[in-house]
C-alpha cells in the first residue's frame, strides 16, 4: 500500500474550469492594454518618466475589459479569452508587427490574431517608434556588442532586450496583510519625510506619487470586479453560483484594498498582486515565490476556527492553479523558440527552512503538491526545497507527483542555494528565505531585483571562433588567436578559448547593461517596486536600484559539448596524434563528412556563392548545382568524407565523455564551467550590484543549436547543444548515479544564478512505496554532493513518440522542457526530438 | 588503509542504480559462468563461463573480463551516497556467483570492511562447504526456488533440485537474511499448485519472511540470436498481470508476504 499524506478529492469545479481554458483552441492576441497605454502615453508628454507609467498603469486598469469565467471562485483576468494575451508596445513591437501575418502558423507558441485587431495596433505602434525600451537599448550597446548578439549570435540579451524583465518575487505576504492602503500610507509616511531642499527630492517625490497612483488604479481595479460580480449575481438563476458571486463581490469589495480577513481573501488578493504585476509590465517568471509560507497563518486560523474545511482550502487551492494557466505572452519567433510552451514561469516553492533554519514544512506545502496533481498543467511552475531536514513524506509526496509525468516539482537543495547566495552578499536570514524565480534561479523574494536570465550565452560559438580566429560570417568579430594548424600544444588551444571566450563575456556584458539602462530610463515600474525593499525607504524604483539587492544573471550552456570537444582535441590531436588539426578542422567545417540538408543546406549554398562572387568568380547556374550538390553529400573539401565520418567515429568511441562518473573528465568539466562562471562574476551591473552566472539554458539549447555548426565533440551542425549541465544526449551510459555524481563535480555553488540537471526516467523507477523511496534517495544523494537542482521526465520514449504522431490525442500531456513544463503537442518539432533524445533511465 | 586484493574474478557487467535486486539502490556485480541452463535465462551470456563474443546492434562486443577485487571497488563505492541515502549495497548477481567462491567471498569481504550491505542472487546449486564460507560476509541471500519437482527441474534448467532444497533450509537456519524467488514461466511452473508447493516449502524455513514471484519476460531473446543460440521458449507470452495476481494470492494463503517483482 502506498501511504502518501493529503490525498484530497478534487472539487467537480476543478475539470470545468480547465476544459474551459482550453475549449478556446489557439490563445488569441488582444489589442486593449496596448491601445489604452498609446492613448495615456499620448497625454502625459510633459510629465516625468514615473508618473507617465503610473497614469498609463491607471488608464489600462480603468478602462481594459473585465471578465469573470464560468465557475470561477477567484476571479480577474487580463485578457477575455481564456490564455490569450496583451500587447506591451512600450518594450518593443516591430518584431510583432512583421509577424502579423505568420504567427499563427510559426513552429512555436502559435497566437490569432484578427484582421482588424492587426489594424488598431498598426495605428497605435506608429506612436512607438523610437519610443521603446529596445530602441533606446540599441542605442546603448556598442556596435561590437549589437552585431555579437544580433548577427553572430554568440549570446543573446533578446529576453529583455525586447521584453520587460519580470523574474521577481514580491512582497505577496505583506499585501496580504495590509492591503494596498497600507502601502499607500507608508508611501505617504515617507513622502512626509522627504525635505524639499534636499537634491534628489524631485525625483523621489515623483516615484512616490506614482506608487501611490499605481496602488490606487489596483484598488479600484477590484472594484471593477465587485461591480460585475454583483450584477452578474442579479441576473445568475442557479443559487448556488449567485451566491458564489456575492461571495466574490464582497471579497473584491475588501481585497488587495485592506488586508484579508480570511483564507479566501487571501486568494483572490494574492490573485490581483500576480495578474497585476503582468498587466503593469509583460516581464515573465513573476514568481508566487513561498506562497506555503505567507498563505498559512490565513489558512490555519480558518481551519481552527471552523471556517473552512481542508478540502474547501483545497479547491481554492487548485483554483488558482487554473488561473496561473490563463495568463499568456507572446514573443517574437526566436525567443519563442528559446521558452517554448507559451511558459510565463510562474515559479511557486514549497517546503524549505524557514528563517530560522527549522524546517518550514506545513499543510499548504502538501496540498501545492496536491492542486499540482489535480491541476496537471505546465503553470505554476512548481518547485520543492530539500534540506536535511525535509520531511521524507514531504518528499514522497513530491516524488508521487513526479511519477505522473508532468515533470513537477522541481527539486532544489537549501544546502548549497542558501551558502551560494550568501557568497554574493544576502544575509544569513535572507538566505533560508529564498525562493526560485522562473526556471532556476534562487533569490530572497520582496528584497531582490535579480535580472536572472539576463541573456543566454552559446559557450559552443567562442569554441568555433577559436578555429576560424575570431571570424564569423567573414567578419572579425573576436580576438585574433593563434592558428590552430601552428598550435603545437592543447594547453595553447584551451588558453585561445579562454580568450574567445573572456573577449565575448565583456561584449555580453555591455549589452546587458545597456538593456538594463534602457529600462530605468523608459520603463520603470513603480507598482512592482512598491512591493519589493527599499524602493519606497529609497524613494527609487527596482530598475534604478531600489532593491536591496540586486543582481545580473546570464546563463552560459555547453559545458558537456565543450568538456567533451576539448578532451577530443587533447586525445586525438595533441596526445595519440592519430588525426592531424588540419583534418580535425576540416572535419568540423565539412559537419564531419555528412553533409547539410534543407534549409541549412540552402543557406550555406548562398554563402558560398556569395564568397566566391566576391573573390571575382562567375557564378553560373552549374556552379551553384555543384555547391549544392556538395554541400549536401558532405563532400565539401577536396578529402573524401569517408575519412572525415571516421573521425567522428573516433570521437564518438574512443574519447572519453562527461556524464559516465570518470573523475579526471569530470573535473575538467568543472574547470570548462569555470572559464564561463569565474569570468562572470567579475563585472557591475549600473543598479549597484554584480553579476552572477546561471548554468542553463531554458530551451534555447535548440535555436541557438541550430545556428551554430559542427563541435569538436562529434555533434553535427545546426543540432541541439547539451541542456543544461547535464551529459550531452545520450552520451552517458552508467545510469542516473553515474551522470548525477559527474555533475556534482562541476563547482555548482558559483553558478549562484542557477544550474539545471534534467533526468528522464521511466515510469516502471517510480513503482510503488519502495520505488518512490528509492527516488527519494536518490535526490537526497544527489544533493548530499552538492547538487543544487535537479528535475524529472516520467514518461516513456513510446508514448513521446505517439504524441508527436497523434497530437490530437495528448492535448494535455506537460512534459518538462528546461526549467518549466509545457504542454508536448505545442512544442516545436524539433524541441520535442531533443526531449524523446534524452537518455531515458529505463529497467 | 586498504589492503589491495588480488584475488581474480571474471565479470560480465557492473550495473549501478539497480532497484529491484536487494533493499535500496544497489550496484550488481554480474558473474560469468553458471552451473545451470535454464531455458528462460534473460543473461544468456553469463552461462558459459569462457569468454564470448556477443552480437549486439549488429555489433560485435565482448562478454567477460577478468578483474581483480581491487580493480572493481572503486566502481562499486562510487555510488556509496546512495547506498547510504538509500540502504542500498551490493548484489552480486550472474551467472552463479557459487561458481567464483574464492572470488565472491573476496569481494564480499571486502564490501563489508566498507561498510556496505550485501546480497547475493543465487539458486544455492553447490555444496555446502562453498556457501557456508561466504555466509559471514553476507547480510541477505535471495535463494531462487523454480520448482518443488526435481525432475521437471532438471528438464528446464539442466540440474535436479535436491541439493538446492537443502542448501535453502541450511541457509535459513544459518541466520542470514533470506528471500525466496520464484521466477514464474508458462509451461513450466506456472499452475496454482506448483506455486503452492514452492509457496510452501519457503514458508517451511524458519525466519524466512517473504516470497518474491518474478514474472517470466522476453528481454533476453535477442541476445540468444546474437550468441549464435537457439532460443526454445520462443512463442510462450509472458504471464498477464491478472495471472501474477492470482498466483500471488495463491502464494500468500501459505503465511508469507508475497511480492510481485524484486
Amino acid at each position: 500500500m502506498e501511504n502518501i499524506k493529503f490525498v484530497i478529492e478534487k472539487s467537480a469545479r476543478i475539470d470545468k474550469l480547465i476544459d474551459g481554458l482550453y475549449s478556446a483552441g489557439m490563445p488569441e492576441i488582444e489589442p486593449h492594454r496596448a491601445l489604452l497605454i498609446t492613448e495615456s502615453y499620448k497625454q502625459t508628454e510633459s510629465l516625468p518618466i514615473y508618473n507617465r507609467r503610473s497614469a498609463a498603469f491607471s488608464h489600462i486598469l480603468k478602462n481594459i475589459p473585465i471578465v469573470i469565467r464560468p465557475n470561477e471562485l477567484v476571479v480577474g483576468s487580463a485578457t477575455i479569452k481564456p490564455r490569450a494575451c496583451q500587447v506591451f508596445p512600450e518594450f518593443s513591437f516591430e518584431w510583432l508587427e512583421s509577424e502579423f501575418e505568420t504567427i499563427s502558423t510559426r513552429s512555436a507558441d502559435q497566437f490569432y490574431i484578427s484582421d482588424e485587431n492587426k489594424k488598431a495596433l498598426s495605428q497605435a505602434f506608429k506612436y512607438w517608434k523610437g519610443r521603446t525600451t529596445s530602441d533606446l537599448a540599441k542605442e546603448n550597446m556598442t556596435k561590437e556588442a549589437y552585431e555579437a548578439f544580433v548577427t553572430h549570435a554568440v549570446y543573446t540579451p533578446g529576453n529583455y532586450f525586447y521584453n520587460g524583465i519580470g523574474h521577481i518575487s514580491v512582497n505577496y505576504g505583506k499585501v496580504l496583510k495590509i492591503g494596498y492602503k497600507g502601502i499607500i500610507e507608508e508611501t505617504k509616511n515617507a513622502i512626509s519625510k522627504l525635505e524639499a531642499y534636499e537634491p534628489d527630492y524631485i525625483k523621489r517625490k515623483h516615484f512616490l506619487d506614482s506608487v501611490i497612483e499605481s496602488c490606487e488604479a489596483v484598488i479600484l481595479y477590484a472594484k471593477r470586479y465587485a461591480t460585475l460580480a454583483k450584477e452578474m449575481a442579479e441576473k445568475e438563476s442557479d443559487s448556488t453560483r449567485r451566491n458564489e458571486l456575492l461571495q466574490i463581490a464582497k471579497n473584491c469589495e475588501r481585497v488587495p484594498e485592506n488586508g484579508a480577513t480570511s483564507f479566501y481573501e487571501a486568494c483572490q488578493a494574492f490573485w490581483f498582486i500576480q495578474l497585476l504585476l503582468q498587466v503593469e509590465s509583460n516581464g515573465h517568471s513573476i514568481s508566487p515565490g513561498r506562497f506555503d509560507q505567507y498563505m498559512y497563518p490565513y489558512y490555519k486560523k480558518d481551519l481552527e476556527s471552523g471556517k473552512i474545511t481542508r478540502e474547501q482550502a483545497q479547491e481554492l487551492i487548485d483554483c488558482i492553479w487554473v488561473k496561473l494557466n490563463d495568463i499568456n505572452k507572446v514573443r517574437d519567433a526566436l525567443s519563442a523558440d528559446g521558452f517554448a510552451g507559451y511558459g510565463v514561469f510562474q515559479n511557486l516553492i514549497v517546503g524549505g527552512q524557514n528563517v530560522h533554519g527549522l524546517d518550514a514544512t506545513n499543510d499548504l506545502s502538501f496540498m501545492c503538491l496536491e492542486a499540482a496533481m489535480h491541476v496537471p498543467l505546465p503553470q505554476p511552475s512548481l518547485s520543492i526545497r530539500v534540506w536535511n531536514g525535509s520531511p521524507d513524506d514531504l518528499l514522497i509526496k513530491a516524488s508521487a507527483l513526479t511519477r505522473l509525468g508532468t515533470g513537477l516539482p522541481a527539486y532544489y537543495n537549501d544546502e548549497i542555494i542558501i551558502p551560494s547566495i550568501m557568497s554574493r552578499g544576502v544575509t544569513l536570514e535572507d538566505a533560508r528565505d529564498y525562493a526560485i524565480i522562473g526556471c532556476v534561479e534562487p533569490q530572497k523574494g520582496g528584497k531582490t531585483d535579480g535580472w536572472h536570465d539576463a541573456a543566454f550565452y552559446n559557450m559552443c560559438r567562442p569554441m568555433e571562433l577559436v578555429f576560424s580566429r575570431g571570424v564569423s560570417k567573414g567578419v572579425q568579430i573576436g580576438p585574433v588567436t593563434k592558428n590552430v594548424l601552428d598550435m603545437t600544444s592543447f594547453e595553447e588551444f584551451y588558453s585561445a578559448y579562454k580568450t574567445q571566450q573572456s573577449y565575448f563575456i565583456k561584449l555580453m556584458v555591455n549589452s546587458i547593461n545597456a538593456v538594463d539602462l534602457a529600462h530605468a530610463e523608459r520603463c520603470p515600474l513603480p507598482f512592482e517596486s512598491c512591493m519589493v525593499e527599499d524602493c519606497i525607504g529609497r524613494g527609487k524604483p527596482l530598475q534604478e536600484g531600489g532593491a536591496v539587492y540586486n543582481f545580473s544573471g546570464p546563463q552560459g550552456f555547453g559545458i558537456a559539448n565543450n568538456t567533451d570537444g576539448l578532451l577530443a582535441i587533447k586525445k586525438l590531436v595533441f596526445d595519440d596524434k592519430t588525426v592531424s588539426m588540419r583534418e580535425f578542422k576540416e572535419a568540423i567545417d565539412s559537419n564531419f563528412g555528412y553533409g547539410y540538408s534543407g534549409d541549412n543546406a540552402v543557406k550555406l549554398t548562398t554563402e558560398i556563392a556569395i564568397e566566391l562572387a566576391k573573390n571575382g568568380v562567375d557564378v553560373t547556374s552549374e556552379i551553384i548545382k555543384t555547391v549544392y550538390k556538395n554541400v549536401v553529400s558532405g563532400e565539401l573539401g577536396s578529402k573524401n568524407s569517408a575519412r572525415l565520418r571516421e573521425i567522428k567515429d573516433l570521437i564518438d568511441e574512443t574519447c572519453p565523455k562527461y556524464g559516465n562518473d570518470i573523475y579526471d573528465v569530470d573535473m575538467f568539466a568543472r574547470d570548462v564551467a569555470n572559464t564561463y562562471t569565474k569570468e562572470v562574476e567579475k563585472y557591475k551591473n549600473p543598479r549597484g550590484g554584480v553579476f552572477q552566472a546561471g548554468l542553463y539554458p531554458v530551451s534555447a539549447n535548440v535555436p541557438l543549436g541550430s545556428q551554430t555548426g559542427a563541435t569538436p565533440d562529434g555533434r553535427l551542425a545546426f543540432t541541439p547543444i547539451a541542456d543544461g549541465i547535464g551529459p550531452a544526449s545520450g552520451r552517458d551510459k552508467k545510469g542516473p548515479t553515474a551522470t548525477a555524481n559527474s555533475v556534482a563535480k562541476l563547482e555548482q555553488g558559483v553558478a549562484s544564478n542557477g544550474t539545471l540537471l534534467n533526468q528522464k526516467f521511466h515510469p516502471s523507477a517510480l513503482k510503488g512505496m519502495s520505488g518512490l523511496s528509492k527516488f527519494v534517495a536518490l535526490i537526497r544523494s544527489y544533493f548530499d554532493q552538492k547538487g543544487m537542482h535537479v528535475q524529472f521526465n516520467v514518461v516513456t520514449k513510446e508514448t513521446l513518440i505517439d504524441a508527436q504522431n497523434n497530437p490530437e490525442n495528448y492535448k494535455t500531456l506537460v512534459v518538462r522542457v528546461a526549467g518549466y513544463s509545457a504542454l508536448f503537442t505545442t512544442l516545436s518539432r524539433s524541441l520535442q526530438d531533443d526531449i524523446i533524445a534524452r537518455t531515458e533511465q529505463g529497467f | 588503509m586498504q589492503q589491495t586484493s588480488t584475488c581474480k574474478g571474471r565479470i560480465f557487467n557492473i550495473q549501478r542504480y539497480s532497484i529491484h535486486d536487494g533493499p535500496g539502490i544497489r550496484t550488481i556485480v554480474f558473474f560469468k559462468g553458471c552451473f545451470m541452463r535454464c531455458a528462460w535465462c534473460c543473461n544468456p551470456e553469463s552461462q558459459e563461463y569462457k569468454i564470448q563474443t556477443l552480437i549486439e546492434n549488429g555489433k560485435p562486443k565482448i562478454v567477460g573480463k577478468d578483474v581483480t577485487v581491487s580493480e572493481i571497488m572503486p566502481e562499486i563505492l562510487a555510488d556509496l551516497p546512495y547506498f547510504r541515502r538509500s540502504g542500498g549495497g551490493v548484489t552480486l548477481s550472474g551467472g552463479e556467483v557459487l561458481a567464483q567462491p574464492d572470488f565472491a567471498r573476496e569481494l564480499l569481504k571486502e564490501c563489508k570492511l566498507n561498510g556496505l550491505h550485501t546480497a547475493i542472487e543465487s539458486t544455492a546449486n553447490a555444496p555446502w562447504e562453498v556457501i557456508e564460507k561466504i555466509l559471514p560476509y553476507l547480510d541477505l541471500y535471495l535463494l531462487d526456488i523454480k520448482h518443488m519437482n526435481s525432475q521437471k527441474h532438471k528438464q528446464f534448467t539442466t540440474a535436479p533440485n535436491e541439493q538446492i532444497l537443502s542448501n535453502a533450509k541450511k541457509i535459513a537456519s544459518w541466520g542470514v537474511e533470506l528471500i525466496i524467488r520464484t521466477p514464474v514461466i508458462p509451461t513450466f511452473n506456472d499452475t496454482p499448485d506448483e506455486i503452492r508447493e514452492i509457496a510452501k516449502f519457503a514458508s517451511s524455513l524458519s525466519g524466512v519472511k517473504e516470497h518474491h514471484l518474478l514474472p517470466y519476460h522476453r528481454l533476453g531473446q535477442d541476445k540468444y540470436k546474437g550468441l549464435s543460440r537457439n532460443y526454445t521458449l520462443s512463442g510462450i507470452e509472458p504471464p498477464t498481470d491478472e495471472k501474477m495476481e492470482r498466483l500471488k494470492s495463491v502464494a500468500k494463503e501459505c503465511g508469507l508476504q508475497v511480492q510481485i517483482g524484486g
